[in-house]
């Protein structure tokens, strides 16, 4: 299936994102917080600065005159060695300091100190300027003190808070990144867990899920598994119907094949019991053919709790064989018993092993030319081998590995009637005991080797 | 005629009245063949500075040196005024310096090689100080026979107190109207102490005689005209001392003011490269001994400053401002005139 888009992918995108956001939003706040916590650091120095030049202003005669105090321009000494400026204006004149210094505007008014930024003399300026009245209060005059400071100090403090604020914002984007990808991991495990715990079940495993399952997928799981117990029920009523209809064929058709040699006997034109010997086998074929199907429901069944029983398979091989004797002596095929005199036990579920031999050993002398011989044989090696080999046609070129499929026949099966169902039931019953089955052409000539191979 | 000059001087300064800056003297160094040449205006004197320059040229084949030596109010006058085009400009008056700085008069170096130089040797990458010159007192040996001199400044007021027809008319500063280095010095010591402003009263009621430049002083003192003199400029006395005798140098211990001698480079400068050489030759002076030696212009040297915390050099700062502040120079001046000009 073709993915469309990834919730892990988008967990981790949406995540980041958000964490992209929140470190930029930390690293505007840290900036403007900081940025105008220095800014007040240098409003406040000007500001002093400038206090400290109207308290040394006088009035001498109805003179405006001053005494620069040291301290006014000492408190401005930085360690970026800012520039200073200052002005003192009175009454509209120039007293002393730099007569270009501009007057912010709006001037100050009383008790209303006047802060601004300026570009003057080739660099960025924080001014202050600050009203004073003097004199009697009849004829006072107002007396503006100007003080001005490069931003060199204030520049270097935002470059640092700067470098910090990116430094932490990355840092803190880069570990929420770290974060969201592992969230994004970590909320995605119990999807795993549940995928995994569907994806070991055996082909005919229709239990419901029971992995520990988080709120959000209770529905899903439920929903899957409210699905496969439809299915079971439907499969099942399939294997009912076919059994049912199995058994219900059966029992007539044996009735019709005893009537058929009841009128066989009778008869006694050679043409007319020719056509009853017809009409025997196909009634024999289509027996067998029900059987099978019954076997093969019988298998699934079975395999769903497989039975553990001590068998001895030399024996199981040696009953197979007396059962299917008769039909064998019809075609004059003699059935040779290589086994060994010890039994060979084996632990798995008897039935469905008779099952299985029995339909190999079935279709062995289906395919087989009359006066023939097969070979069934019980070895000991890495792994029991229960093998059945004739001298019959082969399958041809057929695909080996497709021929276990159900209803799949060989490639020159010719005029033989079958249901295809024999090596897929030796197949399942195989598997359920951990087995396999194993089909190649006979080594020793014509014909085809199919062996059951069995964990020791 | 004094009030008239004073009035000038300020004016010019500050204001910044029409003036043409005063040169004192004028000495080209020419290299053959020339490939450039560096325009130096200076405060410093020719035979004190001219073995500098001639091992900077060594250093620096084809450089021209142009060197014109002014007074420190010229300088300020060429370059803040008038906008003379000058390489460097080296200066005894860091107050100045400072003010041209701060007014956006210098260019910034920040590459200056001043690896081995104290942080406080200059200021915004533009001033560079290369040495560190005491105010001294000079004593005359007529006078004073060795260990007797005083040593600090409240013992030189007890003596001057104590023996006022031996002293008047025989004790000698500077004019702090006329001398940017003065009034540099003067200024500095009252911010420093009280004592300074009790010192000028006691020498102006012993008429003390009133100087232009230290070389005067030192000469006064050593032919005896003069028992001592306050704040001279203690580089230049103790380049004297070995070729005329006759006096000796005090450093006080309550405190002595170290000038410190910088350089800079004007905005308008047309050979920038060559004055940053002048200014990396200049900071190195205190691996040059023999120059040193020669031109009795004391390097930087920080050790001598932990050593003696009497030392102390005038810090770079806006409040070398203060006192050049046209009222705060006024009010100093004439509380200075007040205290020295009794009679």
């Amino acid at each position: 299936m073709k993915p469309r888009g990834s919730i892990r992918r988008r967990l981790f995108f949406q995540l980041s994102g958000v964490a992209a956001i929140l470190s930029l939003a930390f690293f505007l706040i840290v900036r403007v917080v900081a940025e105008r916590a220095a800014e007040g650091t240098q409003d406040d120095i000007l500001a002093a600065s400038a206090t400290a030049i109207t308290d040394s202003l006088r009035s001498e005669d109805g003179q405006v005159t001053l005494e620069l105090p040291y301290s006014a321009l000492s408190m401005l000494q930085t360690v970026h060695q800012d520039r200073v400026f200052y002005r003192v204006v009175a009454a509209g004149e120039t007293l002393t300091g730099y007569d270009d210094l501009p007057v912010p505007d709006p001037a100050p008014t009383r008790g209303q100190p006047v802060f601004e930024t300026i570009y003057y003399r080739g660099d960025s300026f924080r001014v202050v300027a600050i009203l004073r009245p003097l004199g009697p209060a009849s004829a006072a005059t107002d007396v503006v003190v100007l003080v001005a400071q490069t931003r060199l100090g204030l520049e270097a403090i935002s470059r640092q808070i700067t470098g910090v604020a990116t430094g932490v914002g990355v840092g803190f984007f880069l570990l929420a990144t770290a974060l969201s990808l592992w969230a994004a991991g970590s909320a995605l495990t119990p999807f795993d867990r549940i995928t995994g715990s569907v994806l070991r079940r055996g082909p005919k495993d229709l239990r419901p899920v029971t992995a520990d399952t988080p709120a959000e997928l209770v529905p899903l799981v439920e929903a899957l598994n409210n699905f496969m117990a439809r299915l079971r029920a439907s499969l099942l009523r399939t294997e009912d119907f076919i059994t049912e209809a199995a058994h219900r064929v059966r029992t007539p058709l044996a009735t019709v094949r005893a009537q058929a040699e009841v009128t066989h006997r009778k008869l006694n034109k050679p043409e007319h019991k020719q056509a009853i010997r017809e009409m025997i086998r196909a009634i024999d074929e289509c027996s067998r053919s029900a059987g099978q199907m019954l076997d093969h429901a019988m298998v699934t069944f079975r395999t769903d709790s497989l039975a553990r029983d001590d068998v001895d398979l030399v024996a199981l091989m040696a009953e197979a064989v007396e059962r299917l004797g008769p039909t064998a002596e019809l075609k004059d095929i003699f059935i040779r018993q290589d086994l060994p005199s010890e039994p060979v036990p084996f632990r798995g579920d008897g039935i469905l092993l008779q099952a299985a031999l029995q339909n190999v050993l079935d279709n062995a002398i289906k395919y087989s030319p009359e006066d023939s011989e097969i070979t069934v044989a019980v070895e000991v090696g890495e792994a029991l081998r229960l093998s059945v080999t004739d001298q019959g046609r082969g399958f041809g070129d057929a695909d080996l590995s497709r021929l276990i499929g159900r209803f799949e026949r060989g490639g020159n099966v010719g005029q033989v009637v079958g249901s295809g169902l024999g090596l897929t039931i030796a197949n399942d019953v195989a598997n359920a005991h951990d087995g396999r089955l194993s089909i190649a052409n006979n080594k020793e000539g014509q014909g085809v080797c199919v062996s059951l191979l069995l964990p020791r | 005629m004094r009030f008239a000059f004073v009035a000038t001087l300020i004016l010019t300064m500050l204001s910044g009245a029409a003036r043409s800056f005063e040169v004192e003297d004028h000495v080209i160094y020419r290299a053959t063949p020339e490939s450039g040449v560096l325009r130096v205006i200076s405060t410093a004197d020719r035979d004190v500075f001219e073995p500098i320059i001639l091992a900077f040229q060594a250093e620096n084949p084809g450089l021209t040196v142009d060197y014109t030596i002014a007074g420190t109010s010229d300088l300020m006058q060429a370059i803040h005024v008038e906008n003379a085009v000058f390489d460097i400009a080296i200066s005894s008056a860091m107050d100045l310096q400072t003010r041209l700085a701060n007014d956006g008069f210098a260019r910034t170096y920040e590459d200056a090689d001043t690896g081995a130089m104290p942080a406080w040797a200059s200021w915004r990458n533009q001033i560079f100080a290369f040495t560190q010159e005491p105010a001294v007192l000079l004593v005359s040996d007529a006078y004073f026979s060795p260990g007797t001199a005083p040593r600090t400044r409240e013992e030189l007021i007890e003596l001057l107190r104590a023996d006022p027809e031996r002293f008047a008319g025989r004790i000698g500063t500077y004019d702090v109207r006329r001398s940017g280095f003065g009034y540099l010095m003067a200024t500095q010591d009252s911010r420093n102490s009280d004592v300074f402003w009790r010192l000028m009263e006691v020498m102006g009621r012993l008429d003390a005689k009133l100087y232009c430049c230290s070389g005067e002083m030192i000469r006064a003192v050593s032919d005896g005209e003069l028992a001592l003199a306050y704040n001279v400029l203690g580089s230049y006395a103790a380049l004297q001392q070995d070729k005329i005798k006759g006096f000796q140098i005090v450093e006080f211990e309550d405190h002595v003011n170290v000038m410190l001698r910088t350089a800079l480079i004007p905005a308008n400068s047309q050979n920038a490269g060559a004055a940053q050489r002048l200014i990396d030759f200049l900071t190195a002076l205190n691996q040059r001994p023999d120059l040193v030696e020669v031109s009795g212009l004391p390097a930087v040297n920080p050790t001598l400053l932990q050593n003696n915390t009497a030392l102390r050099p005038i810090r770079f700062g806006p409040e070398l401002l203060v006192f050049l502040d046209q009222l705060r120079r006024s009010n100093f001046l004439r509380n200075w005139e007040n205290s020295l000009l009794q009679n």
